[in-house]
């Protein structure tokens, strides 16, 4: 089932008296493709989890409409629409055993779609079979780990057979390592059920590493969607290029002139039929070069060596932050004891944002 | 390790002498004045070890109308006050306008002195020479004889009582109710709509349960409560409450010690004993109950 968002928009009045209204969900425009894992992703406050919640229909948008596949569910209720919404504290029910939380849905439907007790314990088997956690149905949930936690509140969304699976924040209570494991599991259950699947977080390599595309919002505006290299590769504004990627983009101010990119007084790039103006300049960690002879040359700081890459920590009065990063083979050796280290850069690892809009200048 | 134990101990001697003096010396003080048989308060002597004051005090017509009268109250006010609180609490949680002004209205029963509640029980109900109370008054537009409630039939006297208990413990109930359900996460109840769960269903299968805890410790206390059950009584039908018929098991105890028929601590030491006992066969009961339905 595919999903379409058209012009939504969601407002909500403004705590404090007298300040305009809150936009949190501002115009989107855009269609998810059916059986696609699609990642919402942007900083807390963005408004992602209310496009959840428009999608799941727990809220009304202010304007806009909602469609899963021709149908506008804009003005159905949450039951009504076969949407299934995992939360990021699993809100499983604490007094019911696993088995009973994932029957639960299917103990709701009424009249035609009334389920016998054999056909929902069957289904609620089946589920369970799907996020591997058949060996505990008789548990309670406070008897299980976070990840066994989030696999059934999983099976419960999934065994009224849903048109729609969202997903909010589904990894963030879990650590570190549960998190990476958890987060294949989506990946695998999704390709398995083959379910339009959207989940909402607000950390970019989670969303890059299992989504079919990403969104990503600022501040209740779309900035971008597409597949997750496509927009790393290729961010159209400054704040999608340091959304994306770890380390971060490293970011200069700079200027352009005759064609030419300068960070202070050099050279660092050619661009050409770029009109002359004041730019910034975001190098990817991989774009840099380890040269003798490169253009561009920063005060080293201290060097990591982590196995297969090594990373150079430098500074440059033109960078906006304090350290720049640059990400390098370890096969090169960087004299560690130099003051000074030259590089040049890949162009296609290095992007033109315009100063006032902070647009991504093509060249 | 000697010397530390020594230690502790000192510091626990503060509390065990208060403890000892004020609680377990009384308590162990009960037990012996409710076995001792003849007992003369003037000259502190007895003439034997045994039953007769419990077979005393299960004979005494007093004691037994005191035993029912405190069933009754229990029975009818325990389960009365927490459904009705629980009622008014689920629609404080319903509503948003004005919710802190009726949060208020309903605790201020809490708050106000017992007698002065009686009192305003008493306008409300009391017949006199000049009036038949307002209650009375509505009775009457409605076409019905005027009842006296407060000196008249034991059905009428009882009704009186327990709605006045009922108002005053409700308040509390409906204080830790909301906060108890207040404090569901919201999560449960988004999940339940998304399920297409129907409202009686939600408080059935989500809101009771998670609230149960709150339920029980609201009932555990309630029949205590009710059970030891005497100022109300004193606030409305006066100290004389065997004369009024509607005396409870606490008020049988303080009559026994110091009432105009008083001076018999043995007597008043063997009826406290059986209330006790009666607290603590319901409690045991109630915990037995509880471990099958309620969800920590």
């Amino acid at each position: 089932m595919k999903v379409v968002l058209d012009h939504l928009t969601k407002r909500f009045p403004n705590r404090t008296k007298g300040e305009p209204d809150v936009i949190a969900v501002n115009d989107f425009t855009f269609e998810i493709p059916d059986g696609k894992l699609i990642g919402l992703l942007g900083p807390s406050g963005c408004g992602k989890s209310t496009c959840l919640n428009l999608i799941s229909g727990l809220e009304k948008p202010t304007s806009g409409k909602v469609f899963f596949g021709e149908t506008d569910v804009t003005d159905l209720e949450p039951e009504n629409r076969g949407v299934g919404l995992v939360f990021q504290n699993y809100a499983l029910y604490p007094h019911l055993t696993v088995r009973q939380n994932i029957m639960f849905p299917l103990q709701n439907l009424k009249g035609a779609d009334k389920l016998s007790k054999e056909e929902m314990l069957r289904r609620a088997d089946e589920a369970a079979r799907m996020v591997q956690i058949e060996a505990l149905m008789d548990r309670k949930p406070s008897q299980m780990s976070g990840g066994q936690q989030q696999r059934v509140a999983i099976a419960r969304a999934l065994v009224k057979m849903p048109r729609v699976l969202l997903l909010d924040e589904p990894l963030s209570n879990l650590d570190a390592r549960l998190r990476l494991q958890t987060r294949e599991e989506i990946r695998r259950i999704q390709r398995e059920t083959g379910i339009t699947t959207i989940f909402v977080t607000h950390d970019q390599e989670e969303a890059m590493s299992i989504s079919d595309e990403i969104v990503v919002m600022k501040l209740g505006v779309l900035q971008q969607i597409g597949k997750p290299q496509e927009v790393y590769n290729d961010p159209v504004n400054l704040f999608v290029a340091q959304f994306l990627g770890t380390p971060a983009i490293n970011t200069f101010t700079g200027e352009v002139q005759g064609g030419h990119v300068y960070i202070g007084s050099e050279v660092v790039l050619d661009a050409p039929g770029v009109p002359d103006q004041e730019v910034f300049v975001g190098i990817r960690p991989e774009g840099f070069v380890l040269d003798e002879n490169g253009p561009f040359t920063l005060d080293l700081t201290r060097v990591e060596v982590m196995g297969r890459d090594t990373s150079v920590v430098a500074a440059h009065p033109f960078a906006q932050s304090p350290s720049v990063r640059a990400i390098i083979s370890s096969e090169n050796e960087v004299d560690t004891g130099a003051a000074k280290v030259r590089f040049s850069l890949k162009p296609k690892k290095v992007f033109l944002f315009a100063a006032e809009s902070e647009e991504r200048i093509r060249f | 390790m000697k010397k530390s134990k020594l230690k502790g101990w000192l510091y626990l001697l503060p509390a065990i002498v208060f403890l000892g003096i004020f609680m377990v010396y009384p308590l162990v003080d009960v037990f012996v004045y409710a076995f001792q048989e003849g007992f003369n308060f003037a000259s502190q002597t007895y003439k034997g070890v045994g039953w007769y004051n419990f077979s005393y005090v299960l004979r005494d017509p007093y004691f037994l109308q005191a035993v029912k009268n405190t069933f009754i109250i229990v029975i009818i006010t325990v389960p009365v006050s927490t459904g009705l609180a629980l009622l008014i609490s689920l629609g404080l949680n319903s509503i948003k306008p004005l919710k802190n002004l009726f949060q208020t209205v309903y605790f201020l029963p809490y708050v106000t002195n017992t007698l002065a509640v009686g009192l305003v029980f008493m306008i409300l109900f009391k017949k006199t020479a000049y009036t038949d109370g307002l209650v009375n008054l509505i009775i009457n537009w409605f076409g019905s004889e005027s009842i006296d409630f407060i000196d008249g039939p034991y059905w009428a006297k009882m009704f009186v009582m327990c709605f006045y208990t009922v108002w005053v413990v409700m308040p509390f109930k409906i204080l830790i109710l909301t906060s108890a359900l207040a404090s569901v996460n919201e999560d449960y109840y988004k999940a339940a709509k998304i399920d297409g769960t129907s409202k009686g269903r939600i408080f059935r299968r989500i809101t009771l349960p998670m609230i149960s805890p709150m339920i029980f410790y609201l009932v555990i206390t309630g029949f205590i409560g009710a059970f030891k059950a005497y100022s109300d009584e004193v606030a409305i039908f006066g100290t004389d409450l065997n004369v009024a018929g509607m005396n409870t098991i606490v008020g049988y105890v303080y009559d026994m010690l110091y009432g105009d028929s008083g001076g018999y601590p043995s007597f008043a030491s063997a009826a406290a004993l059986i209330l006790f006992v009666i607290v603590l066969t319901i409690t045991v009961i109630n915990l037995m109950v509880s471990r099958k339905n309620v969800h920590y």
